[in-house]
């Protein structure tokens, strides 16, 4: 059985931790590990992050969508769009270290953290049309033993 | 949740204690802190207790590697102790490690640095 949940939210730094005890509130269901858990919330931390200085240009007044479906078997399905100004290019922005922003003291490492910490991570973004996350990780089995 | 960082100079050493969350609405503030503390006092080296951070994230290495920056032009070294598995393991991804060191409390912090306790 497929459970789910969506919200939406303003592009402010405030909302980043908001998105975190969202996410792991709703796993939570899910009978998760503590590094499960920590790997979730750093994933949207990320994923929020970087619509708002990114995508959004820290500019407060946007919004933020985060899409969440669970399952059963422990799958967690996790979508996270912003409608802001999208990425030109995908393939040098997943790039450990890299970051368009290096005078705002950004590490460059949002994306590698995210790939590591996530079985599979889809973007689907261009110059002027947004930017959405689609990603996916399968939680362990081993926990939950019905009779 | 927040932020809360308190700041001590022991000899040419800044002692940097954080507990709480380390994201990117915490580094803006963290950083004009911190950087205040490295510019105002006769310091060299930094150590950055991690103790009671709980949670902590890209933005949160981008503030430490920026003093790290700074620590170098002052020809001195970083070291990062009491660190929890979960952001040991974000340290191993970013490669931190390779230019920061690790100690498993402050009191082996400040000795690697070779200050009395």
């Amino acid at each position: 059985m497929k459970n789910e949940m969506t919200v939406e939210f303003s592009s402010r730094s405030e909302n980043e931790s908001f998105a975190r005890v969202t996410i792991a509130a709703f796993i939570s269901q899910l009978d998760p590990t503590m590094d499960e858990l920590t790997e979730i919330k750093t994933v949207v931390s990320e994923a929020v992050t970087n619509a708002i200085i990114h995508g959004y240009n820290n500019e407060e007044h946007h919004k933020i969508w985060m899409k969440c479906t669970i399952d059963d078997s422990g799958e967690i399905e996790l979508i996270i769009k912003d409608d802001g100004i999208g990425i030109a290019n995908i393939e040098e922005a997943r790039q450990p270290l890299y970051t368009s922003k290096p005078e705002l003291e950004r590490s460059g490492m949002g994306f590698t953290i995210i790939e590591n910490f996530m079985d599979s991570v889809e973007v689907t973004s261009s110059p002027g049309s947004g930017t959405t996350l689609h990603m996916v990780k399968q939680l362990a089995k081993t926990k939950t033993v019905y009779n | 949740m927040g932020l809360y960082s308190v700041f001590e100079v022991k000899e040419d050493v800044l002692v940097v204690r954080l507990a709480g969350e380390l994201d990117h609405h915490e580094a803006e503030a963290l950083r004009k802190k911190w950087k205040d503390m490295i510019y105002e006092n006769p310091i060299k080296h930094v150590i950055l207790n991690l103790e009671s951070v709980t949670f902590m994230d890209s933005s949160g290495l981008g503030v430490i590697l920026g003093r790290y920056k700074e620590v170098l032009q002052l020809g001195g070294e970083m070291v990062v102790c009491s660190i929890s598995p979960q952001i040991k393991r974000l340290f191993e991804i970013s490669g931190l490690f390779k230019i920061v060191k690790l100690a498993e409390n402050e009191e082996f912090a400040l000795e690697a640095l070779g200050v009395a306790s």
